[in-house]
């Protein structure tokens, strides 16, 4: 197809991150609230089926009637399924099915779906499954770009690292950071940010401290980034800048911005090894 | 290594342990390699390098290390002595494999004066502060 087609369509960007509970669902939720309200036209698509999390985090969970498996099994339409937000004009929910199998989804029809939304949206961001089976392929399947969510722990970047080698360069992946604790970083008891991307290597697109207030957000079904003045909600707005190719610096957790600048600076001082 | 291991885990602070694990199971992963074939391959390094030069066993390093996207073998083989030199002490590379000769000792023989004994053979350049020791060489660079 002409490649003004491509590049009228909105970009489809898959969140994803190998392990399980480091916040793909928060970050996007939080970076689609932050996108949405930058103007910009989104939808989310929540691609955990059977285990749907992200209509909780927005609080929208009373509002869906259908999801993504009415729609690639065509009992209900595109339209009927996006749930609009109650918070953000412009930012829409296609809910995951609860009481099904990642499987269920078919791979072609997923690609179809993503494809027809970015004919409709600016930003289309499918929150993946924790794992690399079919839920994730599936999840990434119409995906353009990736968004690869870890958290400063083993576990979490050799997954990472796992799935970066899984996507290959095709969808370019960038990263966030989530959960930092810059104390614990201080006292050399957390991986650093230089620490985790040493390793990864990857376009960083910001860092997410670990925020108490998440859990009161979260209960309440109100993502932190529509508290653009919290650090945490300015920093998801900052990534949401970058992402949209804005020339912003990439947020740190402001305790430790001191020392991270620091070790940047001496990492590009001296050549690493 | 198990030294240097031991030096992390007793003195830094856990994120120093975190790191160290990182980058070991990182190396695994992208070799695909299980530890013991590490181990095997080891070994074989060292048979190798010994028909040509005399290797300090005990001290020998190989690590894997990620420069961007590629993996490096970093490997650190104190030599003790030239076994095997030719006329101008080089050794030829074609010769893929040359008349196994017997080991010589250190006390053995040797066409090559022990002053024009290499360095370790580095592959590349740590710059890790782990005690390597090339007391035992007659001449450090
Ligand atoms: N930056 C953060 N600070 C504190 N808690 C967080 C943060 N990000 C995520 N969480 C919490 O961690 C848990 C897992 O997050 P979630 O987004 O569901 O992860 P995933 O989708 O990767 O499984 C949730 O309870 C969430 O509230
Ligand atoms: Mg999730």
């Amino acid at each position: 197809m002409p490649e003004s087609d491509e590049a009228k369509r909105g970009r489809a960007i898959v969140v994803t991150s190998g392990k399980g509970g480091v916040g793909k669902t928060t970050t996007t939720a939080n970076l689609g609230t932050a996108l949405a309200r930058r103007g910009a036209r989104v939808a989310l698509i929540d691609a955990d089926v059977g285990l749907r999390n992200l209509d909780i985090v927005l609080g929208l969970e009373s509002r869906v009637h259908h999801h993504l498996l009415d729609v690639l099994e065509e009992r209900s339409s595109l339209d009927d399924a996006l749930v609009p937000d109650k918070h953000t004009d412009g930012l829409f929910l296609l809910a995951a099915a609860q009481a099904r199998e990642k499987d269920d989804v078919e791979t072609a029809k997923m690609q179809a779906l993503v494809l027809s939304l970015r004919e409709r949206f600016d930003y289309v961001l499918i929150d993946s499954p924790a794992g690399i089976e079919l839920g994730f392929k599936n999840a990434v399947a119409g995906a353009s770009e990736a968004i690869v969510v870890c958290t400063p722990e083993v576990a979490a970047v050799r997954d990472v690292d796992r799935v970066v080698g899984l996507l290959g360069n095709r969808f370019r992946p960038q990263l966030i950071i989530n959960r930092l604790r810059p104390q614990l970083v201080r006292k050399g008891k957390m991986l650093s940010v230089e620490d985790v991307n040493g390793i990864l290597r990857l376009p960083l697109l910001g860092v997410i401290a670990d925020e108490p207030e998440i859990i009161v957000t979260t209960n309440r079904g109100e993502p932190l980034a529509l508290r653009a003045q919290s650090s945490t909600g300015a920093a998801y707005h900052a990534i949401a800048a970058r992402v949209a190719g804005e020339d912003v610096a990439a947020p740190v957790p402001p305790e430790s911005k001191a020392s991270i600048f620091e070790r940047i600076g001496s990492m590009f001082g001296g050549k690493r090894r | 290594m198990i030294e240097f291991l031991k030096r992390l885990f007793g003195q830094q602070g856990s994120s120093a342990t975190a790191k160290e694990r990182l980058r070991l199971v990182l190396m695994t992963d992208h070799l695909e390699l299980a530890p013991e074939m590490i181990e095997s391959m080891k070994r074989d390094l060292v048979e190798l390098i010994s028909r040509y030069v005399e290797v300090d066993r005990e001290r020998i390093e190989v690590n894997f290390e990620r420069q961007d996207r590629t993996l490096a073998m970093l490997a650190n083989i104190p030599i003790l002595g030239v076994n095997r030199p030719n006329g101008n002490g080089a050794v030829t590379h074609e010769t893929p494999r040359p008349q196994p000769e017997p080991v010589a000792g250190a006390d053995a023989p040797s066409d090559a004066p022990a002053a024009e004994t290499k360095p370790p053979v580095r592959k590349r350049k740590r710059r890790k502060k782990s005690q390597r020791a090339r007391t035992q060489l007659p001449s450090t660079a």
